[in-house]
């Protein structure tokens, strides 16, 4: 039976929470002792585009036609319309709809 | 479209900013309270007392990494034991300390003790407005908090239901509920998108992520992707198109 009571499980949770912060602050703190010179910036600033593209592309290439169809829809409203809501409802429907037509 | 240079000022702290950072999460709330709710019912189910819970949303506050860590929960506490959970969950969440270093050139202009409190509110999407905000010239830090307050607040009471109620909630995959988050993060990143170099480096940072996840077990390929295509970006092709 799992040991989820007590001190055991205090510290468990209190360690999870320690390591989570240093990543938190971690990258931040290092890139203190860093340079920021143009490339570093460009790196830098570059990040929540790859980050995004790392994340996701996985993600559909396992769930298939549905998140596919989902994303295109987002980043075509996003394209055409520029409005976060209106993005994220398209690609709701979509996915929604693709997967009422293949159950 | 192009974008106001990023100033070099100090990064200010007003009432419309907060507002802003709240307006401009709330795409992204609808995904996060049904994953969250997710993870409160299954630690529910999986025994935990509502203390350990609460306590484990607020410290370690990283749903995915929470899930990771109760599949993995091992029978015995032992100092080895903990140390492992604890490694899993450090590596669930290196995402993170990319989100630090991107913050770095911006709210290093901040007081130190400003800034370490607000990172332990680093959330996926509030990085990505944050970043997404700053990149458009903005320049007041109130919206990093804004965010952080609309996922703090919506977080606490999605994971708190999902530990009372359990299982209430039926298919999110029927809604597509489990897909919002991703929806929501391309439609955030549709504005970073440009022409040559930066096109080459997403197409980079996808086959490295899709390789990484193929090869190494656990959340890798998240930074792999993320760090060798942002790498990409700033070391090739030193062209006019940034």
């Amino acid at each position: 039976m799992p040991d989820l009571g007590g001190s055991a499980a205090l510290a468990a949770i209190l360690a999870m929470g320690a390591v989570t912060y240093a990543m938190r602050a971690g990258g931040f703190w290092l890139m203190a002792h860093v340079p920021l010179t143009a490339r570093v910036r460009r790196i830098l600033g570059a990040l929540p585009g790859t980050v995004v593209v790392a994340t996701v592309l996985p993600l559909v290439v396992r769930d298939g036609v549905p998140a596919m169809l989902a994303i295109a829809a987002a980043c075509g409203a996003m394209l055409v319309r520029r409005n976060d809501f209106l993005a994220v409802l398209a690609g709701l429907a979509a996915a929604a709809l693709a997967r009422l037509w293949l159950a | 479209m192009t974008s106001p240079p990023p100033s070099d000022l100090e990064p200010t702290w007003s009432l419309a900013g907060l507002r802003l950072g709240i307006r401009l999460m709330l795409p992204a709330l609808p995904g996060m309270i049904a994953f969250a709710v997710a993870v409160g019912a299954t630690e529910a189910r999986r025994g935990f007392g509502f203390l350990h819970a609460a306590l484990m949303n607020l410290l370690v506050y990283a749903g995915a990494s929470q899930m990771v860590a109760m599949e993995a929960w091992p029978d015995h506490l032992t100092v080895a034991t903990i140390a492992a959970l604890a490694l899993l969950v450090a590596t669930v969440n290196a995402r993170m300390l990319l989100f630090g270093a991107a913050l770095r050139p911006w709210l290093g202009k901040l007081p130190a003790w400003q800034v370490y409190p607000l990172l332990q509110f680093t959330t996926d999407p509030g990085w990505l407005i944050t970043m997404r905000y700053r990149a458009e010239g903005g320049n007041d830090a109130a919206v990093f908090l804004g965010g952080a307050l609309a996922v703090l607040v919506a977080w606490s009471g999605a994971v708190t239901a999902g530990y009372l109620v359990g299982a209430l909630v039926s298919d999110p995959r029927a809604i597509a509920l489990d897909l919002v988050m991703p929806i929501f993060f391309c439609a955030m990143v549709v504005p970073f998108w440009r022409r040559g170099r930066r096109t080459i480096a997403w197409c980079v940072a996808g086959a490295v992520a899709l390789a990484t996840e193929r090869l190494v077990p656990g959340w890798w390929f998240v930074v792999a992707g993320g760090l060798v295509g942002a790498l990409v970006e700033g070391f090739f092709a030193d062209g006019a198109d940034a």
